[in-house]
């Protein structure tokens, strides 16, 4: 009796590949399962260089308790860790630091951007400061805040819940390139009237400029 | 003793130097904040601040802080940078400031590692930031900025946000990490 027996007839086929009823329960197992399990165990690893890493020490205490969503584990080493969660300013001298930590981790992994130092540079527009850490490391979420509220840091926390939940078991060279706003706001967040969601995923996009344009 | 003591001693041991004491701070009252700096040319640092630290009525064991100062367009200034000696005797517990005045070209002071050995990461600092050399140091590298700046930013003709120095790094891309 050969393989071709046990295994379930073709329910469709598209160009070179056939898909059979086992890619479906496969694809079920991963979204419901492999997905499942990965979001809600999330491990990050603490990137804090300033005021947003003690923001992010109380998020992770009884208070806020980020053990509700599975992510009070941290690791300070990559490779055990995979969620980036760069907090503070970033300078120079620590970028390339910032960039072998972030290539040391494993697969699939997250990084989150806390804070507006680590988002924009903030208020350090200065030679030593990184003015946004987007420009050299592909980040998932920004978490707006000077530091972000504790309310904010859990809300980045299930933004990437949600991205991991719709991007499946892809890694992140799969997911592909660089500086996309991958995950919409929650539905409950109501955004202003200066904020409509197209803009705000452009200004997400645009590329910091050491000078504004000359009108 | 006195800081007053201290100073007529570096004032009778160093005769031709006319040291003048002045204050560091003036309030607007007119009193002073009596803690005195002095001038010190360069050639003869190491001199005097040897004597500072030997002689018993002066006695200044501890080098608290040397630091650097960039004089650029600043008014009335006739050199350019100063390198600032804070001096601490905890014999006698009294303060004394000491600043060498250096021009450009190629700013030189003496390094006084030979004689308060802390000096040495403060000298490295100044030189990294201001671009003085300390000569006779032993180990005269930068210690802040990372290997490959040529610039020294905290002199006042360097632009604040930098030569580009903060975007000049390789991008990290989920494809090539």
């Amino acid at each position: 009796m050969g393989l071709s027996a046990t295994l379930p007839t073709a329910v469709a086929t598209r160009g070179d590949y056939t898909t059979t009823r086992l890619d479906y329960v496969v694809d079920m197992i991963r979204k419901y399962g492999i997905n499942w399990a990965r979001k809600n165990s999330l491990w990050p690893m603490p990137f804090a260089t300033a005021c947003c890493g003690i923001e992010f020490m109380a998020v992770a205490a009884s208070r806020y308790d980020l053990a509700r969503f599975g992510s009070e584990a941290c690791r300070f080493s990559p490779r055990q860790s995979d969620l980036l969660i760069v907090a503070g300013r970033v300078v120079m001298k620590m970028l390339p630091v910032l960039q072998r930590i972030y290539t040391q981790m494993a697969e699939p992994k997250w990084v989150i951007s806390m804070g507006a130092c680590a988002s924009s540079g903030g208020v350090f527009d200065t030679y030593a400061v990184v003015q946004g850490i987007d420009q050299f490391l592909p980040v998932d979420v920004y978490l707006p805040g000077c530091p972000p509220r504790p309310e904010t840091i859990l809300e980045g926390i299930m933004a990437i819940q949600r991205i991991v939940a719709e991007d499946g078991v892809r890694s992140s060279r799969e997911r592909g390139r660089g500086l996309r706003l991958v995950v919409q706001p929650a539905p409950v967040v109501t955004l202003g009237a200066g904020l409509r969601e197209g803009s705000l995923a452009e200004r997400a996009c645009r590329p910091v400029l050491d000078r504004e344009p000359a009108e | 003793m006195a800081t007053a003591d201290a100073i007529a001693a570096l004032q009778a041991r160093f005769p031709e130097l006319h040291f003048t004491p002045l204050p560091l701070l003036r309030y607007p009252d007119g009193r002073d904040s009596g803690q005195y700096w002095l001038r010190v040319p360069a050639e003869r640092l190491l001199e005097v601040a040897r004597f500072a630290r030997d002689d018993p009525r002066t006695r200044f064991e501890q080098l608290c802080d040397l630091a650097g100062v960039d004089y650029l367009n600043f008014p009335g200034a006739r050199e350019r940078f100063a390198v600032i000696y804070s001096l601490l005797s905890l014999t006698h517990n009294h303060r004394l400031w000491l600043k060498v005045f250096v021009n450009d070209p190629d700013p030189v002071v003496p390094s006084v590692t030979g004689i308060w050995r802390g000096a040495e990461w403060p000298e490295r600092e100044v030189f990294d930031l201001f671009g003085i050399r300390f000569a006779g140091h032993p180990d005269l590298r930068r210690i802040l900025c990372p290997e490959g700046i040529t610039d020294h930013p905290l002199r006042k003709d360097y632009p604040l946000r930098g030569r580009g120095e903060r975007e000049a790094f390789s991008v990290v891309t989920r494809e090539t990490a």
